[in-house]
């Protein structure tokens, strides 16, 4: 398969806590990838060595075949990175924040417009366009940070918790979104709500205190549930891996 | 890349404006300028036409208005998260400290030129030596961006812009006394003469009187630069270091 995006042993401490210990990852063009993990699992330390905000300890990251490390800039042009709680600058306009990310991405002009007026309309953002960004719900500014991330059409899109803290209709509207940019991408979403991983992945790595538990499809996760577990079957096994409780 | 840089400082300086920062910010350096100048300096008093009653109390105006200009520069990337954005851009991350520092300095520098009305008034007054005001103004702007590239490096360093604020005006506060006859007894008391010389070698306040008399020596210029592009870097280091912070 063709694996855009590679990770190998990667390690970070902090201190004296390993908070990331030896995380292998694969994802192929067309995969979602769910990257769940409870709360300090490392989930978010992994992400941000994927989009080369914090640099590994030990292993290494490829985008698209270019290291992160020795070529950052390279690789960076390859990525789309959605930060945790989608932050952006509050006191600016939709419009001028989106402006501003795709001018330091390298676009300008003509080029600019029209990328900006795809990616408002994928996302669907019109209707907030002149609205300052502070001012926008939560829903919103989840979209405008994937607006961001998709701005120059990266092959490769980090996501790190996409749908944390939004209502069920947002949900629903982030999932239908990723879905929808899946075919030709490799998407790398981290999330600790399980209902994600029926919803849009196309395979699940599981972490726990910094190790990778379980690498499948749900399929392949639901099916570590007993039969006897009839509701709520990928919870189940998700707290017996985490946890080692199953009541 | 020269689109990325601008787009970078177009962001940052628009910032200022965005908020209420520029407007407080100006009229009270616009306010004290004046007071400074006319008040404590006594411009008429003195009977002469020329600003050395403003330049003279400049460093003390930028000691807490630089770091205040500066203290949000990373510490409110680092707050709100779009620091994670600014360094996972497809570019060098030297670019983005070069663009945010350039802003801030521009716009101090647009404080500063602001202040042009007092030179028409000294013009109006009496026969001022030009090249001097020139020369003040050139040395005014230089010493504010080695102040703001101090508070941008502190800056990097925390997410808390009071304490950004604070440790920036201790920091500054120590150039600008360096060349204080008080502190430099107190060291040559006992410190070697080669270490007092080059305390007092620091001081903001030494290489600001030559341009502010005047005098365009190079080492001065370069002083301030050499400031500016020492912190620059250790900005970017601070950056890089506390990025998990």
């Amino acid at each position: 398969m063709d694996n855009i995006v590679e990770a190998k042993g990667l390690c970070k401490s902090f201190g004296s806590l390993r908070a990331v210990d030896g995380i292998d990852l694969r994802v192929a063009r067309g995969e979602v990838l769910g990257f769940l993990g409870p709360n300090g699992a490392g989930k978010s330390t992994t992400m941000r060595m994927l989009s080369g905000f914090l640099e590994p300890d030990a292993g290494s990251v490829h985008l698209c075949g270019v290291n992160l490390a020795t070529n950052r800039q390279q690789a960076l042009t390859n990525l789309g990175y959605l930060p945790e709680g989608a932050p952006a600058y509050p006191e600016m306009l939709v419009h001028e924040y989106l402006a501003f990310l795709a001018g330091v991405r390298g676009l300008y002009g003509a080029e600019l417009r029209q990328r900006l007026a795809e990616v408002v309309e994928m996302v669907k953002l019109n209707t907030v366009f002149n609205q300052r960004v502070e001012t926008l719900s939560k829903g919103f500014q989840r979209r405008l940070g994937l607006a961001g991330a998709l701005l120059n059409s990266p092959p490769v899109l980090v996501l790190d918790e996409p749908t944390d803290g939004l209502d069920p209709n947002q949900k629903h509207e982030v999932r239908s979104l990723i879905r929808r940019l899946a075919p030709g991408k490799a998407i790398i979403l981290s999330t600790h709500i399980l209902e994600e991983v029926e919803a849009v992945c196309s395979r699940t790595v599981i972490i726990n205190q910094g190790k990778v538990i379980f690498d499948g499809t749900p399929e392949e996760l639901d099916q570590q549930a007993p039969n006897h577990v009839t509701s709520a079957r990928l919870d189940w096994v998700f707290r017996q891996m985490t946890t080692g409780e199953v009541a | 890349m020269t689109h990325v840089f601008s787009a970078l400082f177009r962001r940052e300086f628009r910032s200022y404006f965005q908020t209420p920062l520029a407007g407080v910010f100006l009229v009270i350096f616009l306010l004290l300028s004046g007071l400074f100048t006319f008040q404590l300096g006594g411009l008429f008093e003195r009977g002469q036409a020329d600003l050395r009653p403003f330049f003279q109390f400049l460093p003390w105006l930028y000691l807490f208005l630089a770091p205040a200009v500066a203290m949000r520069l990373w510490a409110e990337d680092r707050r709100t998260g779009t620091i994670e954005i600014l360094m996972t851009l497809p570019c060098p991350s030297w670019l983005v400290v070069l663009a945010k520092f350039l802003a801030s300095w521009a716009f101090l520098s647009l404080a500063i030129l602001l202040t042009c009305p007092l030179w028409m008034t000294v013009s109006y007054l009496g026969d001022p030596d030009h090249g001097i005001i020139l020369t003040s103004y050139f040395g005014a702007i230089l010493m504010g961006g080695a102040y703001l590239a101090l508070g941008a490096a502190v800056s990097a360093a925390t997410k808390n812009q009071v304490i950004a604020f604070i440790l920036a005006v201790l920091i500054s506060f120590g150039f600008l006394s360096a060349g204080y006859p008080v502190v430099l007894d107190f060291l040559g008391g006992w410190a070697p003469d080669f270490f007092v010389q080059a305390v007092a070698s620091t001081s903001f306040l030494t290489h600001f009187d030559a341009l502010q008399r005047g005098v365009l020596d190079m080492r001065d210029v370069l002083f301030f630069l050499l400031v500016m592009a020492t912190s620059l870097v250790i900005n970017r280091i601070m950056i890089d270091w506390k990025k998990a912070a």
